[in-house]
């Protein structure tokens, strides 16, 4: 037998997958196979690389080459030039946009050296549907520590000294949680996990699960040992097929090694694990709906206290912790809390995952020790805005975060220092926004989320986001009056401090972080009835501005309502009563010529 | 449990009733098995037409009104029959952003359907999802399995067209 001499990383993510990195994978098998290499080359299928922007991505070990947007096409001259003749293939290397450097090692591309992997540690590295992979990266090693050398104290000590904060969002630190939850009486005691994931532009805890579940069991197999559960579950959002499969799978293989189940690893101590799927609720990711949830209820919220450390799933104290904090725990024990302190800031140790999309070069995941700066994230790492227009914000924390603008990008990213600017750390979404952006828009979607979203048990939260919906309708439309500003404060002031639950008393974040730093908009919207961003349907009227016009046609090309006439060498004209507003010729206007 | 007769309706088949009523036996007594029945049932027929719920809240000796309740709460769960085609289209930040809105405005003047409708032929379910998690593609559709990316409003009634 031949020694395998390079391992082709293939990303199968999400989003590799979606621009077809299973063609690209059946394609390199045949090159492979009939170059007669398939006892050297070996093709991995990895979880998400996180840079999903350039995908399908591949990386080769142990070069460390990195290719980006892989076609089936490609993979003849793949095989043969690199695996076979060893001449890497450069018109599939990553090309830096602004200076168009070739850069062929993933160490070296900017999106990657600015970033620390600990919780991705394993992301594009291993094989997520074998566990001897995991393990050959150190784990489990962490549970054999735990589990025969340490007390639950000293596993509860090493947490605090580690200054963890939870990710789902609050930033509780973990190792408090756990400390109550160990001091609470009773036998049965049960351990969660939160992969309910439900900031609507955040995927962090599906790459995480996808690329490496094996940790978050780890984790949890740790917190049981601290507080001495023997039964524990990850509530997964149904949305996410995958994550799920993949865990039913780490779980069984964990099982049939004895790392899960009776008297794991000889110790004596038994631990369990079941995945439940949810069923669409943003709000069962709070805790108690949470707990309702897996009771087979209503998800509805109850007051706090008694907290869950106390009284938790069906009554008993329960420890629930998201999935990237999870994630974080074995190299906690493994190598120390001090060692996880030794990066961040002064309140938020460690490392931060953040889903980056939107309005910016470099979609994909990204880790970044704690106190790196926002513009460090949008623009060193993200690589800016893209099509030479105008960043206008990021929005951190979805429906209960804020937007941070450009005057405040070099705010670093750390729970109190992005609190004093408006905005939340949250569970990780980070979308930027160009000048093309309304934002008394935005304000409206997340209200419209979070409106939908409420479960209609406390009034504050059901009435008083239904109000501030409607006001902000009203004004996107062009039906805002005097005073509507006013009355969106005084009801996020209400809903805020009278609220259950923390969906309600975050609602009103997005609101007031936009009149914070575009208040000008929604006073252009309100008094002039005008939309600056030209994106409120009823407030734009488009126009062909002639002196800009090039007659090119392409706006008349993509009209889909027959509103634009055009000939060659002509000005187009929109025929205003034909229009839907659809923004296709605005859109595709390369000269602006349309307003 | 096999005596208890199942009530007529015309979307479900004999072979339903008796792979949903193994389900239900499976749930039976488990504490909050609820939700997990009304997935897989809901997985056989397609969608949780009321007789079924009424039949499945006897079969677990829960109250139909929690039955109900649990039901109608989450939205993964349909009361209506769905299209032969699902088109999810991601209403996430990262989609809304880059204009999904759009694309949702031409899917409505083309084929009169609006977001968690089913047209009158049945052809097509649209439904609003959020964050499907491929934000590098935003705006995202999925039709059936078939990811697509960059569906501005000018591809996404090309790409429907396909499903008959
Ligand atoms: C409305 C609402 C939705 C939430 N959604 C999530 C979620 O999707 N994922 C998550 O981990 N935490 C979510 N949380 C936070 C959880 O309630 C809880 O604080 C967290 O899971 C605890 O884990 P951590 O301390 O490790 O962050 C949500 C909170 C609220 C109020
Ligand atoms: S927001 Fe649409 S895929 Fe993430």
């Amino acid at each position: 037998m031949n020694k395998i001499r390079m391992q082709l990383m293939l990303c199968g993510g999400t989003g590799c997958d979606s621009t077809g990195s299973e063609r690209v994978r059946e394609a390199l098998l045949q090159e492979i196979q009939k170059q007669d290499l398939a006892g050297e080359v070996e093709i991995v299928v990895t979880g998400c690389n996180g840079f999903c922007a350039v995908g399908p991505v591949m990386v080769v070990q142990p070069e460390g080459i990195f290719y980006q947007k892989i076609k089936p096409e490609d993979a003849a001259e793949l095989v043969e030039e690199h695996f076979l003749k060893g001449r890497p293939l450069k018109r599939l290397f990553y090309k830096e946009p602004g200076s168009k450097d070739i850069i062929p090692k993933m160490d070296d591309i900017p999106f990657f050296s600015s970033q620390m992997f600990r919780t991705m540690r394993n992301k594009g590295l291993i094989d997520p549907e074998v566990i001897d992979e995991y393990i050959a990266r150190d784990g489990y090693f962490a549970v054999a520590k735990a589990l025969t050398e340490m007390t639950p104290d000293g596993i509860v000590d090493e947490m605090l000294a580690s200054g963890l904060r939870g990710r789902g969002g609050a930033g509780f630190p973990a190792g408090m949680k756990w400390k109550f939850a160990k001091q609470a009486q009773g036998d049965v005691k049960y351990v969660l996990c939160n992969a309910d994931e439900g900031d609507p532009g955040a995927f962090m805890d599906r790459s995480i699960l996808e690329s490496d579940p094996h940790a978050v069991l780890e984790g949890m197999i740790i917190a049981a040992k601290a507080i001495n559960a023997h039964k524990g579950y990850i509530y997964c959002r149904s949305e996410y097929p995958l994550a799920v499969k993949r865990l039913d799978i780490a779980i069984s293989q964990a099982k049939a090694y004895g790392l899960l189940g009776e008297d794991i690893l000889g110790s004596g101590f038994d631990f369990d694990i079941e995945v439940y799927q949810g069923a669409g609720a943003f709000v069962c990711g709070e805790e108690t709906a949470l707990m309702r949830s897996i009771e087979g209820k209503r998800g509805m919220p109850r007051p706090r206290p008694p907290f869950p450390a106390h009284k938790g799933l069906w009554e008993k104290p329960t420890i629930l912790n998201n999935v990237e904090t999870l994630a974080n725990v074995p190299q906690i024990i493994l190598k120390g809390g001090e060692w996880y302190a030794s990066v961040g800031t002064e309140t938020s140790k460690g490392t931060k995952v953040f889903a980056l999309s939107g309005d910016v070069n470099n979609i994909g995941l990204v880790e970044i020790p704690m106190g790196t700066s926002l513009r460090t994230l949008v623009y060193d790492i993200g690589g800016g805005v893209p099509k030479k227009r105008k960043f206008k914000a990021v929005q951190l924390g979805g429906p209960s975060g804020g937007c941070v603008p450009e005057d405040y990008l070099d705010t670093p990213i750390d729970y109190e220092a992005i609190a004093k600017v408006g905005a939340i750390m949250g569970s990780g979404g980070a979308i930027v926004m160009d000048n093309r952006t309304c934002m008394v828009d935005m304000a409206r979607y997340f209200m419209d989320f979070i409106q939908d979203e409420s479960c209609g048990k406390c009034t504050p939260c059901r009435e008083g986001t239904k109000q501030m919906l409607t006001i902000l309708e009203n004004i996107c439309k062009g039906k805002g009056r005097p005073g509507d500003i006013e009355r969106l404060q005084e009801l996020a002031h209400v809903v805020g401090r009278s609220s259950l639950c923390g969906l309600g008393q975050t609602a009103s974040n997005p609101v007031l972080s936009t009149l914070r730093y575009f208040r000008e908009e929604y006073e252009a919207h309100i008094e002039q009835k005008e939309c600056p961003a030209k994106i409120c349907p009823d407030l734009v009227h488009f126009e062909v501005v002639p002196d800009l016009c090039k007659r090119c046609g392409l706006c008349f090309k993509d009209c889909p309502s027959d509103a634009i006439t055009w000939k060659k060498k002509e000005v187009a004209v929109i025929d205003k009563d034909k229009c839907i507003k659809c923004m296709s010729c605005y859109d595709r206007c390369k000269f602006d010529a349309i307003l | 449990m096999k005596t208890n007769t199942h009530p007529h309706h015309p979307d479900i088949t004999g072979e339903m009733w008796t792979r949903m009523d193994e389900i239900i036996a499976n749930g039976k007594g488990q504490p909050g098995s609820l939700i997990t029945v009304l997935r897989e049932c809901q997985e056989v027929v397609g969608y949780l037409p009321s007789e079924l719920l009424s039949h499945i809240s006897h079969g677990l000796v829960l109250p139909t009104s929690q039955v109900f309740g649990v039901a109608t709460f989450y939205s993964f769960f349909s009361l209506t029959p769905k299209g032969r085609h699902i088109v999810r289209v991601c209403t996430g930040t990262a989609c809304y952003v880059k204009g999904i809105k759009e694309a949702m405005g031409r899917i409505d003047t083309t084929f009169d359907l609006k977001e968690g409708e089913t047209t009158e032929d049945r052809r097509f379910t649209l439904e609003g999802v959020r964050c499907l998690g491929a934000c590098g593609l935003a705006p995202v559709m999925v039709v059936d399995k078939d990811i697509y990316g960059d569906v501005t409003s000018n591809k996404v009634i090309n790409i429907l067209e396909k499903y008959e």
